[in-house]
């Protein structure tokens, strides 16, 4: 995976995000305190807001330029995201939930089978539960499942432990491992917790008022 | 009660009922353009869904008699090209019911959208999902309670409505006379009596089609 972010310009709140950077290691961590860009930086890669400049390449397919006032939408990018808060759908089961970005044909041997998905996620004896039922734990891994069974090329995960107590957040790191072992899907996650990288991340890059200050490997950067 | 006045009953319902089934599909989409796009002149068409709350109904009634009259702009259209008549007719009823009951439909429906998180429209799109598909599976089931809300607010408005109705359609007996207009008639004519009866039909009608309203927001509350 190879994710290029040229030039990317973002005016927010108080400060501009100022992107130049390429993303090409299987679990890229993006660190840095509250307000500093992090989720504004996974929203403009999934599509779902627009930089005044720059360019997004995922691999060989250009997702966004401005100078083209080229953007390809959301759907049409193949890219997961599981946003701080899950975004589980509430008036759907958890069933209903997983097959909502379902889209390739089932093959015996289909890596994105749902049977083959909910087993690796251990998630089986959840299908038919209200996902408002399930504990913190379940509901991620029902969200991990959900933006895994969309095949994605590029997952992108918001703090998605950051409501989880750390006995919890040890026991769900080895399913996140799985998603790169099991599914090859890169990812890119976000998180101000430095535990988290040092124990998922292959690269780490800081994140301060918009700019990336700092990146390398996590044992050089988290110390 | 006479089976005169079980006639205005019935007939009132009727066209309580066609009225706010008229403008279900127009209060929705307007109250979704409302609440989740951007687009020129909406605070001028926002201003107009609500004009009919404070203009004075007898206004609003004169308004569509100049407008759907068999000279007027829409009335000339309908009658030359449709064959349709409006004013002094039931089709003039369910107009005047329809204007009058819209805002209270478009303002509840409006907030109930506002009040979906729009995190759920966006993790549907990195789903694959299209903006149709967004909105029939995940903006209108969850905004169903305050929809249902707003077509039972619609509804018992217009089982109300007497001012603009009375002037563009007329008190006529078994052609235009509903539940409000024969009470305001009966007492006119000193038969306060007669009266009575529809009065308190019309607060049962209302208060059973409430009710009812009530309980279908608490079923499809997301539990």
């Amino acid at each position: 995976m190879s994710l290029r972010l040229h030039n990317i310009r973002l005016p927010l709140a108080g400060f501009t995000l100022e992107i130049d950077a390429t993303l090409d290691r299987p679990i890229a961590g993006i660190f840095g305190p509250s307000g500093a860009g992090k989720t504004s930086l996974l929203d403009l890669i999934a599509g779902l807001r627009r930089p005044v400049a720059g360019a997004v390449q995922l691999d060989d397919r250009v997702l966004f330029d401005a100078a083209l006032s080229l953007h390809v939408p959301p759907r049409l990018r193949r890219i997961g995201y599981v946003p701080q808060d899950l975004a589980l759908f509430p008036h759907l089961n958890v069933r209903a939930n997983l097959v909502y970005g379902y889209r390739l044909p089932v093959t015996e041997n289909d890596l994105f089978a749902l049977e083959h998905v909910v087993e690796v996620m251990e998630i089986a004896q959840l299908l038919d539960r209200n996902v408002t039922t399930l504990s913190g734990g379940e509901q991620q891994r029902v969200a991990f499942a959900r933006a895994i069974l969309s095949a994605p090329r590029l997952l992108l995960l918001d703090e998605p432990m950051s409501s989880l107590d750390s006995r919890l957040k040890t026991r769900l790191i080895p399913f996140l491992q799985r998603i790169r072992d099991e599914f090859f899907i890169p990812l890119i996650y976000v998180t101000h917790d430095a535990r988290e990288l040092a124990a998922l991340c292959d690269e780490v890059l800081v994140l301060e008022n918009g700019r990336l200050v700092e990146r390398g490997l996590p044992a050089e950067v988290l110390v | 009660m006479t089976a005169e006045a079980w006639q205005i009953v019935f007939f009132t319902i009727e066209v309580s009922a066609f009225s706010t089934l008229l403008i279900l599909p127009l209060g929705i989409a307007v109250a979704w353009l409302i609440a989740r796009r951007d687009w020129p002149g909406k605070a001028v068409v926002e201003t107009l869904v609500m004009l009919p709350l404070f203009v004075p109904p007898v206004a609003t009634g004169l308004v569509l008699l100049m407008l759907f009259g068999r000279h007027g702009p829409l009335g000339s259209v309908l009658q030359h090209g449709f064959g349709l008549e409006i004013v002094f007719t039931w089709r003039a009823v369910v107009l005047a019911c329809a204007v009058m009951s819209f805002p209270l439909l478009v303002r509840t429906a409006q907030a109930a959208f506002q009040g979906v998180s729009s995190r759920f429209e966006d993790i549907a799109r990195t789903l694959g999902a299209s903006e149709w598909r967004v909105f029939g599976t995940i903006s209108l089931p969850l905004a169903m309670r305050g929809i249902v809300a707003g077509a039972v607010l619609a509804f018992a408005r217009a089982m109300g409505e007497f001012g603009a109705t009375a002037v563009v359609a007329g008190m006529i007996p078994r052609k235009t006379m509903t539940i409000s207009l024969s009470i305001y008639q009966n007492i006119q004519l000193g038969h306060d009596a007669a009266a009575l009866p529809l009065l308190f039909v019309s607060i049962g009608v209302v208060f059973v089609t409430v009710l009812c309203g009530q309980i279908i927001s608490m079923r499809n509350r997301p539990r």
